[in-house]
């Protein structure tokens, strides 16, 4: 098995392809993107995105920029491009053939869209966690072994069992985990398979981790421990998280950026944004108002 | 932003709670206006009555200060409102505070009243208590009015209003220590004069704490302990 089966794998986690709902809301006199969507230091820079869908267009003219440590939210109804601007991030969407990007996604100084990218390697730089918790059919040691193993990070046994026990440390497992580590990863409860996911995400020591809805299949403690879970993170890693959840948003970011239908409508300060965002369009969302 | 802003939210139930927190503050501040006036009418003509009746009212106002709060509590454990929503939330919560102090203040104002008709002397000649009464009756009038319409301009009227009213407070009272220091027969009577212009200057600065609220509601910027015109330029601002 190589790594492009691991991902081909969630490949059905992948095609669901964005279409623009028809619009609730009127879009007015947007021009570009309100607040601060630039930063002066990025770990990862969005310019000027497009993302098409066969004819469809489905993100339009998006630069955004992710900065180190950071946690960045994106809001937005259903259908806005959101998660679909996450995917261009780790090239998620080349499993989609008709979807076309245009465009420059910036990491280490290279584009991630050029030729010359590997994509699997900029898959082991920029992790992705999904909605639906999706263990490997294995043990859980083996599940989180599997990114270190096929990536050759590790040579001996005895430095496995260090990353996967530091891996599942960081993702707050160990502890629940440490004495069925040869168990069937599936038998674990929804939320230790998500934490499960994101010790696999780390195990490989990503840059950036990309979650797609992480907690939307959980339940409150469930999901309130990846939420504490993903403010420990972000000491060491950039984490960009696409939610429905405003409450979540607000809760575990540092800024937010506002996507509605395929356009990047305002970013700020996660604060600034839930208590008086400038943009009209995200103060209706996020006070449940309709345009 | 208008009144409509607050009625356009997708739950109707929702839209219900924030137009009944908005509606018993209204009938609150309405309460505590008629208070302010009240007490002001009866000092003036040394109405002991009336007077009483200030005083009785304040346990009503007490009491919608609670209901209010609860409504406010209840607001933001259920719907957990977000921006101008949640700015209205606090907005309401802070002038409920700043009404239920007003009452107190023109409860104060009776009371000296009551005092200064035992000692059977009324208030007559102080023109300056007249004159910062009527000043600060509008004050509270304007607060609440710019608070139901949403108007951060009438708002900034008040915040200037009340420098005005400091100034003029400030005068009285030295007028009313040379009055004491010429005649300490008076002292007695001018102590509960001057207690009385005292609460109604702090029933002013609670008018201005209102209508600070209004512009952080409608603006998003809080404008406490700045100078005016720096409040101003924030208004402007788009």
């Amino acid at each position: 098995m190589t790594i492009t089966n691991q991902y081909s794998e969630q490949k059905a986690e992948t095609v669901t392809v964005a279409k623009t709902e028809p619009d609730q809301f009127d879009i007015g006199d947007w021009t570009q993107t309100v607040g601060d969507p630039l930063l002066d230091d990025p770990r990862l820079s969005a310019r000027n995105v497009d993302v098409f869908y066969a004819d469809n267009q489905a993100i339009e003219n998006v630069s955004l920029d992710i900065g180190k440590n950071e946690v960045i939210a994106m809001i937005g109804p259903s259908g806005c491009g959101k998660s679909t601007f996450l995917r261009t991030l780790n090239r998620m969407n080349d499993s989609i053939d008709i979807c076309k990007v245009r465009g420059e996604i910036i990491l280490d100084g290279q584009n991630i869209y050029d030729k010359s990218m590997d994509v699997v390697e900029l898959r082991a730089k920029v992790g992705m966690v999904f909605q639906k918790p999706n263990p490997f059919p294995k043990s859980i040691y083996d599940n989180v072994a599997y990114g270190p193993r096929i990536h050759g990070l590790v040579s001996r046994r005895a430095e496995l069992d260090e990353v996967v026990e530091t891996a599942l440390r960081k993702a707050g497992l160990w502890d629940e985990a440490k004495d069925r580590l040869d168990k069937p990863a599936t038998g674990l409860s929804g939320g230790q398979q998500q934490r499960l996911c994101i010790a696999r995400t780390i195990a490989i020591s990503p840059e950036v981790i990309l979650m797609d809805e992480p907690c939307s299949a959980l339940d409150p403690i469930a999901t309130a421990r990846i939420e504490e879970l993903i403010a420990e993170l972000s000491e060491n890693y950039t984490i960009a998280i696409v939610t429905h959840s405003m409450q979540q948003a607000a809760r575990v970011s540092q800024r937010t950026a506002y996507f509605h239908l395929g356009k990047l409508i305002e970013v700020g300060d996660t604060d600034k944004i839930f208590t008086s965002p400038d943009h009209k369009l995200t103060e209706d969302y996020i006070t449940g108002r309709f345009g | 932003m208008d009144k409509s802003h607050f009625d356009r939210h997708t739950s109707a139930q929702y839209n219900a709670e924030l137009e009944e927190a908005r509606k018993n503050l209204m009938q609150m501040g309405g309460l505590v206006e008629q208070q302010v006036e009240d007490a002001l009418k009866a000092l003036m003509e040394m109405d002991t009555s009336l007077a009483q009746r200030v005083i009785d009212t304040d346990k009503t106002v007490n009491e919608m200060e609670l209901e209010i709060d609860e409504e406010c509590a209840r607001i933001l454990a259920l719907r957990h409102p977000a921006a101008s929503d949640l700015r209205f939330v606090i907005a309401v919560s802070k002038a409920v505070n700043d009404l239920e102090r007003m009452g107190d203040e023109a409860s104060k104002v009776a009371k000296h009243t009551l005092e200064l008709a035992d000692t059977g002397s009324g208030p007559q000649g102080y023109v300056e208590l007249r004159h910062i009464g009527e000043k600060v009756r509008q004050m509270v009038s304007q607060s609440l009015d710019s608070f139901a319409r949403l108007n951060t301009d009438s708002a900034f009227d008040v915040l200037q209003q009340d420098q005005a009213v400091d100034l003029e407070y400030g005068t009285a009272i030295r007028t009313l220590v040379t009055t004491m220091m010429e005649d300490p027969r008076t002292i007695t009577r001018a102590l509960n004069v001057m207690w009385s212009l005292r609460s109604l200057e702090r029933i002013g600065d609670h008018a201005r704490n209102v209508a600070e609220s209004v512009i952080y509601l409608v603006k998003g910027k809080d404008v406490r302990h700045i100078n005016l015109d720096q409040i101003e330029a924030q208004i402007k601002k788009k």
